[in-house]
């Protein structure tokens, strides 16, 4: 019997439901449980990514570090599903959003305890790291 | 070398759920096409089938439906940009007539969507967008344009009313389209009955009456070189110009969300091929997929001023009888969107415009009509310019 050979899927735990298992960016979920979500940047050209990417297209190098995302972003603009995709139906109603912190944006989901009458575009919100229902990681807006 | 003209034209029924397979559903909107262009097979030296992937089990659809509509030995090419696909397919027609390598092809859109539940369509639509870092987060098509209603809305002060008057005008003329699915009549009352279905909330702040439905469908358009379209129609109609464009899959990478930048590319790009403006336009066919896309359509081609798309649709300036007509076939928003065969459906629809064979919906004598069809969430826009 040969080694069994290790398969590093680790981005498998990313969201509800995740539709990526490998990636060059897998050290992301590692960050997501230790608390911090993070983005990469070109050592090279010094290019912000959000989401993070292992490569860069500007100077086509794969010479990124990490970076924490941190502050404040400001609500660009939401929406509260009422009916989900087929996997995501225990967690509506929900709301998907983007935050601009400037130099780069982050999509992800206001968090459940914020109801949709305290949501106004233009807000700033601040993003942390989140557990879902089904023990996933996750990353949600909250109020500051 | 010479202009590329559309000789034929046809679509299926659009319906809820068509009673046959692919190459069967794939048939109906061929033969239509065939019919009209008065051609056999003989005449055609290739294919290019247009369609979403996922909803139906057939890989590699192009060679199935080669077979079936009797296109051997000739090549058969598949394009796919989501629901912009099929004109994409009129692009790639256009670039291999005038390249020399083909004389007559068909342009053939479809989309059985009933193969699979409305979550499950959900879910594929959804994955038409980021799927490693926003599908996770449980989207779908109608929550993402709802996230640019919000920005039109935050930005401008669109209302939610001016968007119920876009399905109003929709269902004004899908009621005359037999091939529509849905044909009841809609009034700007049911969005404030909470008894309607219409005014059902779905993804704030877009209602049930702000999306149009999923359907099954094909079309067919024949594009030939200008001497086989002389030889062979009576009324060719020709492409005049074309544009296409893409954008950042991700909302994080793009900067607007109150408007397409891949349809104002597109746009700009098809202009210009054909020398004209937006005031020269008479007819077009916009992507109504949602009320805001027609509202941000109007916008992003010129017709109204960023912000000001709301002024048209109130001064009902977009029926038929006003400046600009726009989707006077009832759109998606009646028709239903079979996402492959919606861009081979509107192309349809501003031929028949320019030959003045529309019959109830003939705008009066057009001479340059327009197609607007968006792929994902503005993730690829084409825009293509016909002339008689």
């Amino acid at each position: 019997m040969g080694k069994k050979k290790e398969v590093d899927d680790r981005f498998k735990k990313f969201g509800t439901v995740s539709f990526t298992s490998i990636t060059k960016t897998n050290d992301f979920i590692d960050f997501l449980e230790g608390g911090k979500v993070m983005g990469t940047r070109c050592k090279d050209c010094g290019l912000v990514f959000f989401p993070p990417r292992a490569d860069c297209y500007q100077c086509l190098a794969s010479n990124v570090e990490w970076f924490e995302v941190s502050g404040k972003g400001k609500l660009l603009t939401y929406s509260e599903l009422k009916f989900a995709p087929v996997g995501f139906q225990d967690d509506v109603p929900y709301c998907i959003a983007l935050l601009d912190y400037g130099k780069y944006k982050i999509f992800g989901r206001i968090a459940k305890d914020v109801p949709e009458n305290e949501i106004e575009v233009g807000m700033e919100m601040k993003t942390v790291v989140n557990k879902t229902s089904n023990e996933q990681l996750n990353y949600v807006f909250q109020k500051v | 070398m010479g202009k590329v003209a559309i000789i034929g034209v046809g679509q299926s029924s659009f319906v809820r759920s068509y009673p046959g397979s692919i190459r069967e559903l794939a048939f109906d909107g061929f033969k239509e096409s065939m019919q009209d262009a008065q051609i056999t097979t003989e005449n055609i030296d290739a294919s290019i089938i247009c369609s979403a992937p996922e909803y139906d089990k057939q890989r590699s659809p192009a060679g199935v439906f080669a077979e079936y509509l009797g296109l051997n030995p000739h090549p058969t090419f598949y394009v796919e940009s989501l629901c912009s696909s099929s004109s994409m397919g009129l692009r790639l027609a256009y670039s291999l007539i005038k390249s020399g390598l083909h004389d007559v092809i068909a342009v053939i859109g479809f989309q059985k969507m009933s193969e699979i539940s409305s979550s499950e369509s959900q879910e594929r639509m959804g994955r038409g967008a980021d799927i490693q870092w926003e599908s996770p987060f449980g989207t779908m098509m109608p929550a993402y344009y709802a996230m640019y209603a919000r920005a039109h809305m935050e930005k401008y002060g669109t209302t939610l009313d001016d968007l119920a008057l876009i399905r109003v005008k929709a269902a004004t003329y899908g009621q005359l389209n037999e091939k529509a699915v849905y044909r009841k009549p809609v009034t700007f009352e049911m969005f404030t009955d909470p008894e309607s279905r219409l005014a059902g909330p779905v993804a704030s702040p877009l209602r049930v009456g702000d999306c149009c439905a999923n359907a099954d469908g094909s079309s067919c358009v024949i594009v030939a070189s200008e001497e086989k379209a002389k030889d062979l129609c009576k009324k060719p109609v020709w492409i005049l110009g074309l544009g296409a464009a893409t954008t950042s899959v991700n909302l994080p990478g793009r900067d607007l969300f109150t408007g397409l930048t891949a349809a104002q590319q597109a746009a700009d790009q098809a202009y210009k091929m054909a020398g004209i403006s937006p005031k020269d336009i008479d007819v077009a066919e916009v992507h109504d997929c949602f009320t805001i896309a027609e509202m941000m359509a109007y916008e992003n081609l010129g017709f109204a001023k960023p912000g000001e798309g709301k002024d048209l649709i109130k001064s009902k300036e977009t029926y038929k009888e006003g400046s600009i007509p726009v989707n006077v076939d009832g759109g998606l928003l009646s028709k239903g969107h079979p996402i492959g065969a919606t861009g081979g459906s509107q192309i349809r629809t501003i031929v028949l415009q320019l030959r003045d064979e529309a019959g109830d919906i003939q705008v009066k004598n057009p001479e340059i009509g327009l197609v607007h069809n968006i792929g994902g969430v503005g993730l690829y826009g084409n825009v293509s310019i016909l002339g008689r």
